[in-house]
């Protein structure tokens, strides 16, 4: 029950992070990618402060031989850059910079009722479950799918 | 750069640092919303409850923003709802497939020197500016 209530905590931390850095407001995020007008290099500025605090901390953590409320430490552990890392992570960047939302600020401020934030998020989730079910169909086929799409859902990093 | 807002984006970056470092600390995960996410649409026993929690914490996190600081959470977006649509697609399916977001790769994975990670951050931001550019610049919003 504790962990539970400890991961709700991360979450809710993690939202009001996106809120106060301003990145739940999707012009904030084109506004930094659409570097050639008026440009607003905030977005820069929350990737140093979270990358800089989480570069210093999981050393240390990692440290430990286990996490507080678990039995081990679950990273993932693939090394290779693969077709559809690349490609993957092509068509999230053409998504993002279409409207300037990503998976977390766009779950975070659903709760605004915002119609444009609703349908963004129905559609990801449409997206995400036809991704999985195209990889369970692809992984079936006689060739693995030819190592397109992932085989093993465990080594998923996020 | 009118709208540049360093301290606050600084400040806010440190703390979805120090959320996501808490998720690895206590949970011995990697702080990915899109896994955590994608990871709720099919249930599997012991996988379901945690991923449930940190969403039920990011809803929250809405809320309090909402309530506190509503400006933050005061979107408008000024494409139309076919746009949307398929940034939400785009966004769901290149997750999946690559395996993180921003958040997985763009936050923890960097910060981890993961090659992967790294790689995936440079592709998505390269596509993000790129796709922004077009939208903004060259169809000048009308999309």
């Amino acid at each position: 029950m504790i962990s539970h209530l400890v991961i709700f905590f991360s979450g809710l931390l993690f939202a009001v992070g996106l809120g106060v850095s301003q990145m739940t407001q999707p012009q904030k995020v084109t506004g930094f990618l659409n570097f050639v007008d008026n440009w607003d290099p905030s977005l820069a500025f929350v990737m140093v402060g979270a990358t800089g605090i989480y570069f210093v901390t999981h050393q240390f953590i990692l440290r430990r031989p286990a996490p507080f409320l678990g039995e081990r430490f679950q990273l993932p552990t693939r090394r290779e850059i693969d077709r559809q890392l690349i490609l993957g992570s092509a068509l999230f960047g053409i998504g993002w910079g279409m409207v300037g939302f990503c998976p977390g600020p766009a779950l975070a401020s659903m709760v605004t009722g915002n119609e444009s934030v609703l349908i963004f998020v129905l559609s990801m989730g449409v997206g995400m479950y036809a991704f999985e079910v195209l990889d369970v169909r692809f992984s079936m086929e006689p060739d693995g799918g030819a190592g397109i799409l992932p085989r093993d859902p465990k080594t998923k990093s996020s | 750069m009118e709208n540049f807002t360093p301290v606050s984006a600084f400040i806010g970056g440190v703390t979805i640092g120090t959320a996501a470092s808490l998720l690895l600390l206590l949970n011995g995960r990697i702080c990915g919303v899109s896994g955590i996410f994608g990871g709720l649409l099919h249930f599997k026993k012991g996988e379901s409850l945690w991923r449930f929690s940190f969403v039920a914490g990011l809803l929250s996190g809405g809320v309090l923003l909402l309530i506190y600081h509503p400006a933050s959470v005061a979107i408008s977006i000024p494409y139309s709802g076919t746009t949307v649509m398929l940034a939400g697609l785009l966004v769901g399916i290149g997750t999946r497939m690559g395996s993180g977001c921003t958040s997985g790769h763009g936050i923890c994975g960097v910060s981890r020197l993961a090659p992967r990670s790294l790689v995936a951050t440079a592709v998505f931001l390269t596509c993000g500016s790129l796709t922004a550019i077009v939208v903004n610049q060259i169809l000048e919003g009308r999309v």
